[in-house]
């Protein structure tokens, strides 16, 4: 009977170690949103390569949209899943998974490691409480693109973009300034930039308390004015990324306030437009005083109740090595962390306006800080919509709705 | 379906209401008998629907948000108040979902019972006819929703376009609303009308040819025969339809991810428990969507007197 006992221990045993013990590779889950010029597959094929039989990564493509990426991996940790082991996170949700205890902090000579040539508003979005919580793996920031025949000078500040904008209408050329406006995560991210430069905060650096000031009332104000001037674009409140970009494409707009992915897209799409297509860094809200775009891109954490922690911190810094950056860069259109990077010519050749990107990197702004942020972000968005009926007004009810929403109070809109 | 099972669960035991002359024995092995039968199911019902309901509850009196898990402790009836208190989500939520629950059962009791009426007298191609009317409660709802949210986007629809070309009738708060009755309506109307077509069965022929050389006219048999002889099958299709067009989540999911105002309770039900990971408010709110439900289903029972299934037996 004993004998029959412990042979089946025995075999439970080795059926739940199998393919996990000393003899193969393990087997590391990597939870990332769906890439799709496979340029993640390749790294992940490379680092599996590199790392000699001791781990072999797995990609587990995320949803497309931000919002299905995180509740699938929220679902999976808040039921303690051990088959995740490296994450791709959003810049603003280490915070939330870090508090809630689902993500491992790097310990510290490799949290020094990934410091060392990382630019710091990054490792700014994957630090909590102190503490290194993820590595920053790729980034992205807005530029302003403008329509070289019809504006000779780029604009430095929001007002002289509007007056030039409201110039061209008067002359009857296309002059819309197209912005992210549609009650959603891109009009915060649009606030963030505006109340940065203006030299503000939304939320303190413990993530505890709103700190709306009168810069925000300098950021509330550039929307009230682009809003009820002729350079917006009437359906605004209906724009994201991609009807922004459409509308720079259809030839209605002169200035487009967007990410690098609207370059490739307009020279594929339209030449005649993509022939007059200029960019610059963004326009400032006060004149003199840089402007501080929004950061975003991705992160990636050693989840908390994976088996394989140390496999998984050895491959997420082989994942971001300057040569899987640079493909990235140049198959995926993904602009690296890596400050080095920025100066090697074949980043420099697939990414035309690295120049823009990497000042406006070197000076971005992170959005709010706290475990709350997905709370905080829907509360900005859905006060201040639909733009045009925003105000410095606004202020006091923007402000006490955040502070609920980092104490968790009050329902979410 | 679920609501039938309990129904007929408290059939059994609905004989022995006080005031009643005192049950004979054999009534009362009857009803051991029913117990027994039923234990099954209700083990099982007990397990899947009454562990859940009664965790949601007690999660419900508590401050659990899973961002803060440290910060998890007892608040009474917080939650509750603060969701009762806001009136520009919850109230507002709640008002458009007895609107869209409102006006799309009554659209649909309308269409239905023309579509249960042609299916009944439909002379040939019947089982053809009877297959055709079932097929959009057959798809899948948010593929359907899908091709309905396609269809009402500009440049990729073929029904934006009819109102006006740059026409996003989705981004409006109204029109939006009116998509979504639509899209609810196009769906259930069969089930509706199968519902009624078991109804229209038991309408006696005889009756209706009586009526008939009475001097009725055809609206006087539909309204003074048809409908009488049928109340309890249209009472029955009613609350089925009211209770699952309250509960209203799929369709405007895919359709305007409930902005423009255009939440239902169950989406912004959905929204603080899986975007805000607020565990206890959601959890509060899922209690008062439950209890609006079984309002609903009560006042049905004991205000319009619809019969559950089986208990006009017992008449």
């Amino acid at each position: 009977m004993g004998i029959v006992l412990a042979a089946l221990a025995l075999a439970v045993a080795a059926g739940c170690g199998g393919g996990q013990s000393s003899s193969g590779p393990v087997t590391l889950n990597w939870y990332i949103f769906p890439e799709f010029s496979g340029a993640f597959v390749k790294s992940a094929a490379a680092c599996s390569q590199a790392s000699n039989g001791a781990y072999q990564i797995k990609i587990q493509t995320l949803p497309n949209a931000a919002d299905g990426q995180r509740q699938q991996m929220v679902r999976r940790l808040a039921a303690d899943d051990s088959s995740l082991d490296i994450l791709g996170l959003d810049v603003t949700w280490t915070p939330e998974f870090a508090e809630a205890g689902w993500i491992t902090p790097w310990p510290q000579d490799l949290a020094q490691k990934i410091r060392n040539g990382t630019l710091q508003t990054m490792l700014d979005t994957a630090t909590w409480n102190g503490k290194l919580y993820s590595a920053p793996f790729n980034t992205n920031t807005q530029l302003l693109w403008y329509r070289k025949d019809l504006v000779p000078n780029p604009p430095k500040t929001w007002k002289q973009m509007i007056a030039m904008a409201t110039e061209l209408s008067k002359q009857g050329k296309p002059h819309y300034i197209e912005i992210q406006g549609a009650q959603y995560e891109g009009y915060t991210v649009w606030f963030n930039t505006l109340v940065a430069s203006a030299g503000g905060q939304i939320v303190s650096d413990d993530g505890q308390k709103v700190t709306l000031n009168q810069s925000a009332v300098q950021a509330l104000d550039t929307i009230h004015q682009l809003a009820n001037s002729p350079a917006v674009d009437p359906s605004i409140g209906n724009q994201m990324e991609d009807q922004t970009r459409l509308q720079f494409e259809a030839g209605r707009a002169a200035f487009e306030l967007n990410y690098p992915y609207v370059y490739p897209s307009a020279k594929a799409d339209v030449p005649d437009i993509f022939k007059n297509m200029a960019w610059t860094v963004y326009p400032t809200v006060k004149e003199g005083v840089p402007t501080h775009v929004t950061i975003g891109g991705i992160d990636l954490a050693v989840g908390a109740f994976s088996q394989h922690k140390q496999q998984a911190f050895d491959a997420i810094q082989c994942l971001r090595s300057p040569q899987n950056e640079i493909r990235n860069a140049v198959l995926g259109g993904l602009p690296p962390v890596l400050e080095s990077v920025y100066n090697d010519p074949k980043f420099q050749k697939a990414y035309p306006m690295w120049q823009a990107i990497f000042t406006t990197l070197k000076q971005a702004s992170v959005r709010p800080k706290t475990p709350a942020y997905q709370s905080v972000s829907l509360q900005i968005s859905y006060t201040l919509s639909p733009p045009t009926s925003v105000s410095a007004k606004d202020l006091g009810t923007l402000k006490s709705r955040i502070q609920d929403a980092i104490d968790s109070k009050g329902l979410v809109p | 379906m679920r609501l039938g099972a309990v129904a007929d669960a408290g059939t059994a035991i609905s004989t022995g209401r006080p005031g009643r002359r005192p049950i004979t024995e054999r009534a009362r092995a009857e009803r051991r008998l029913a117990w027994l039968l039923c234990a099954p199911a209700v083990a099982v019902m007990a397990l899947v629907a009454i562990y859940p309901i009664v965790y949601a509850i007690y999660l419900s009196f508590q401050r659990y948000d899973l961002r803060f898990p440290d910060s998890k402790s007892w608040v009474g009836v917080d939650n509750y108040t603060t969701i009762l208190s806001s009136t520009d989500l919850w109230w507002q939520a709640f008002g458009v979902t007895v609107l869209i629950t409102v006006v799309s059962v009554a659209i649909e009791l309308v269409l239905g019972m023309a579509v249960a009426i042609v299916m009944h007298r439909a002379i040939f191609g019947r089982g053809i006819i009877r297959t055709a009317v079932l097929v959009p409660y057959g798809i899948v709802t948010v593929a359907a929703a899908f091709s309905w949210q396609y269809a009402w986007t500009p440049g990729t629809g073929y029904l934006a376009g009819l109102l006006s070309s740059t026409a996003a009738p989705l981004t409006h708060q109204w029109q939006a609303i009116a998509i979504i009755i639509l899209a609810e309506v196009w769906k259930t109307t069969p089930f509706m009308a199968l519902l009624l077509l078991a109804g229209l069965s038991l309408v006696p022929e005889e009756l209706l040819r009586a009526a008939k050389v009475d001097g009725a006219t055809a609206w006087q048999r539909f309204w003074r025969v048809m409908v009488p002889v049928m109340k309890p099958a249209i009472l029955v299709a009613l609350l089925f339809r009211t209770l699952d067009a309250f509960r209203i989540f799929d369709n405007i999911y895919v359709l305007t991810q409930g902005s423009q105002n255009t939440r239902s309770v169950s989406i912004l039900d959905y929204d603080q428990l899986f975007t805000a990971l607020n565990l206890g408010v959601g959890s509060a709110m899922s209690v008062l969507i439950f209890l609006a439900t079984a309002l609903i289903a009560f006042a049905y029972i004991k205000g319009f007197g619809a019969a559950a299934p089986g208990q006009e037996l017992e008449r």
